[in-house]
């Protein structure tokens, strides 16, 4: 009886967003007089960052300081129609849609920035800072409040925007399966490292090892946290969780998290991870969705290097003490 | 985009969300309380199979607190299926059982009292007349002749525009096989997996003075809940309006449209609003799980290490019902030829029902099983033809200008750049004719976009 040390690889694409039955996402832009950009959107946070991120991208489309940008989502009666947070497409789509209502409430902005300053649009710019002014003339130049009020109280414009992301429905031929399934497509490669104790079948994760190729990063610590969160979950993948452990005998099913193992603190392996940013062709600043596939990418790793440390063939996950030590013995029996 | 010009995008932004969390400050469904509110639970099938032959609920009528029972005759659309909204069909789904049960814990009757307890005591009380039915718990089993049959059509199996399976060809598989010197075959079987959200699945659906109802909810997709629940209780879409947005976790497992119509229509009936929230027991026990698969590969390959031929048949275990199990098993389909270039494919993947929990959305839907099965298989090659699994992963890998087996062009491929900073990272040494191997190496490839890097971030 040994503890074996094995490694192993996977290397995985994702599909960024839902493509098959049409796709579609709106956001809507308005600046109230506070000189504050309420981006309106129907899209679920699950604990992501999404209202983060989107944000960025909505600041950064308009030029202004992030703190100016409310997002305001939630709710059906005031939010347009979102598809839903899933298939890692929400900050794609709805960054998209807030990309496009962007660029129509920045047009009306620079306008009444114009009249202000007694300059044409195309010589304005904003600096990021809460400010439009004169490209060269860094002196002339109004606060976003100062041209807030301007624009209701002088002109009677509203700044608002209105954006749409849309994938159409292209259909699936039956016959030979040709269809779209992705708007852009992410990687990754991971590589695992595991220490299996052949006389308690446990197995211990040492070292994750993951590079991640995602488009362009919106926020790389919110990156760091999906790829962090989506290790440990597919470590749960690979070695503890089943809902039906002698699946497809139904019984057995764990009730609660005293049942059901999770991994914990004591599980978590030392990490290192990278990432590349090639940007999409079609991605808001390049993005490429990348939420699910850092759960998915880790599972194939583990389990090879399982099989690399015990010179095993097991083909299923969860891998328990159990399943390892049924393949040990399938092994001997075969020797 | 030029990196200079960008100034808060590709920036570690503070998260807005996140001291709201860790301080416990952030509302979710079990906080929202009312004080005339009234509880929702369910009488659950204690069978896999069964023909309902009667319910009793004059016990449970005596408890103090009950205030109402509903079963299938209240929904005025009780058979449905979720994915309607975008085209997929027949409808198969009861909200409510009405004459069989196919799975165990399935939902039967609503029971609706002034306290939770008064709920889970009347729940308890209903009197079920069951007769128990063969049931099929086996994907491959399901398929054979003299299975219990589970559908109204007569099969096991979803139907896709004519056919058993979702189908992909591409080349020609036989001349593929032709050209092999080896043949690995490999079968693989992840399992169903719970979501394990902190936050249970919930809502509470309120009615409100003009008419409408406002329904609380931690769905994923707001509008997505709201159509459907509009289309099962038969009313106009605008008589609903759903508030949520902020989810305690949910991984795909809160897109299932379970609570929202029920606890709708117990407002609607009652006046009141319904909270009906998964226990966590329930959560585990009844909600959607991840598609458990079982995937036969029968590989073609030649002895410098190409997959000239991959056939593919592969088993989605539906459970009881669709929700949205067809449509993860076509993008099973699309992916479990892998990131990799193919010549000759051929893929069916059968969508199947069983007497098991319905399985559903799970983060990585239909992609997570196609990548674990490839990946394992990537490593059997490598040791069938005596190759480094790096090294078998960049020959393989497709780059941009090949052609998927679903007949797209693949355009932002950068696979080839994944494995090799990886085999740097770990210092894995790779042959000079895979170190000079990039995604952008083909001869109609288009040209390779400037990276991001971080010197260039401010």
């Amino acid at each position: 009886m040994a503890k074996l040390i094995g490694t192993g690889i996977s290397s995985v694409n994702y599909p960024t967003g839902m493509n098959l039955g049409g796709d579609p996402t709106q956001a809507l832009i308005h600046m109230t007089t506070t000189g504050t950009f309420v981006i309106s959107l129907a899209s679920c946070d699950l604990g992501q960052g999404l209202k983060t991120v989107l944000a960025q991208i909505g600041a950064e489309s308009l030029g202004v300081p992030i703190e100016n940008v409310l997002i305001d989502t939630g709710d059906t009666d005031t939010g347009p129609h979102c598809m839903g947070t899933f298939a890692s497409r929400t900050t794609h789509r709805a960054g998209n849609a807030i990309i496009m209502a962007a660029q129509e409430a920045r047009k009306t902005m620079l306008e009444i920035a114009a009249d202000e300053l007694e300059a044409r649009p195309e010589d304005l710019e904003t600096d990021g800072q809460g400010f439009v002014r004169v490209k060269g003339s860094p002196d002339r130049k109004i606060h976003l409040v100062n041209l807030a009020l301007a624009g209701h109280f002088k002109y009677g414009k509203t700044v608002a925007g209105r954006g749409i992301f849309f994938k159409p429905n292209l259909g699936i031929d039956p016959e030979t399966g040709k269809m779209d399934p992705d708007s852009t497509e992410a990687h990754a490669c991971v590589v695992a490292e595991v220490e299996v104790d052949t006389e308690t079948g446990d197995v211990k994760v040492l070292k994750l090892q993951s590079v991640y190729e995602i488009g362009r990063q919106v926020n790389p610590k919110l990156v760091e946290g999906q790829i962090r969160g989506g290790s440990v979950m597919g470590i749960g993948h690979a070695l503890y969780e089943c809902t039906e452990p002698y699946y497809p005998i139904p019984e057995h099913r764990p009730g609660g998290f005293f049942e059901y193992v999770l991994p914990l603190a004591p599980d978590i392996p030392q990490m290192e991870n990278r990432v590349l940013e090639f940007p999409s062709e079609n991605g808001p600043f390049g993005v490429k969705g990348f939420g699910e596939m850092t759960a998915n990418a880790p599972i194939p790793a583990i389990v090879n290097a399982i099989n690399n440390a015990l010179g095993t063939d097991i083909a299923t996950h969860p891998v328990t003490p159990e399943v390892v030590l049924w393949a040990l013995d399938a092994k001997q029996s075969k020797a | 985009m030029s990196e200079q010009s960008l100034n808060v995008v590709g920036q570690s932004v503070l998260r807005r969300d996140g001291l709201s969390h860790v301080t416990g400050k952030t509302l979710y469904i079990d906080d929202i309380q009312f004080p005339d509110m009234l509880y929702l639970k369910m009488v659950r099938s204690p069978l896999h199979h069964a023909r309902i032959q009667g319910i009793d609920f004059s016990e449970a009528e005596k408890v103090p607190g009950f205030v109402r029972a509903f079963t299938y005759k209240d929904v005025p659309k009780n058979i449905y299926t979720i994915l309607c909204l975008i085209g997929v069909g027949p409808d198969e789904e009861p909200v409510l059982a009405e004459k069989e049960v196919l799975f165990k814990g399935e939902q039967i009757a609503a029971i609706v009292a002034q306290s939770e307890e008064a709920a889970i005591e009347a729940a308890a009380r209903v009197k079920l007349d069951l007769e128990e039915l063969p049931a099929v718990f086996d994907v491959e089993e399901a398929l054979k002749p003299g299975a219990p049959i589970l559908k109204p059509w007569g099969t096991n199996y979803f139907v896709y525009e004519g056919h058993h399976c979702r189908r992909v060809r591409f080349g020609n598989i036989e001349e593929g096989f032709a050209k092999a010197d080896f043949i690995v075959e490999g079968c693989y079987e992840p399992k169903p997996i719970e979501h394990a959200p902190l936050e249970t699945t919930g809502c509470v659906a309120k009615p409100e003075a003009n008419g409408r109802i406002t329904v609380y909810t931690n769905t994923q997709a707001l509008y997505f809940s709201m159509d459907n629940t509009a289309l099962i209780l038969q009313v106009p879409f605008n008589k609903l309006h759903f508030v949520g947005g902020t989810v305690g976790g949910a991984f795909g497992g809160k897109v299932d449209v379970i609570v929202e119509p029920i606890a709708s229509l117990a407002a609607m009936h009652t006046g009141h609003p319904v909270k009906y929230l998964y226990t966590r027991e329930e959560e585990f026990h009844v909600s959607s799980t991840r598609v458990a698969y079982r995937i036969y590969f029968k590989d073609g390959v030649t002895k410098d290490g190409r997959i000239v031929a991959r056939q593919v048949t592969s088993y989605a275990d539906s459970g009881a019902y669709n929700r949205h199990t067809p449509y993860a098993a076509t993008k099973h389909a699309a992916n479990i030829s892998g990131p990799y270039a193919i010549p000759n494919v051929h893929i069916d993947v059968h969508c199947v029902y069983t007497n098991r929990v319905p399985t559903s959305a799970m983060r990585g839907f239909g992609v997570t099983s196609a990548s674990f099965a490839t990946e394992l298989q990537m490593d059997k090659i490598a040791r069938t033809v005596g190759m480094d699994p790096y090294e078998i992963r960049l020959l393989n890998a497709y780059r941009n200008g090949d052609m998927r087996p679903y007949q797209k062009v693949v355009s932002d491929a950068t696979l080839v750049e994944v494995i090799k900073s990886a085999a740097e990272m770990v210092n894995h040494p790779l042959g000079k004719r895979f170190q000079a191997m990039t995604s952008w190496d083909r001869p109609n490839s288009p040209a390779q976009p400037e990276p991001v890097s971080a010197e260039k971030r401010s």
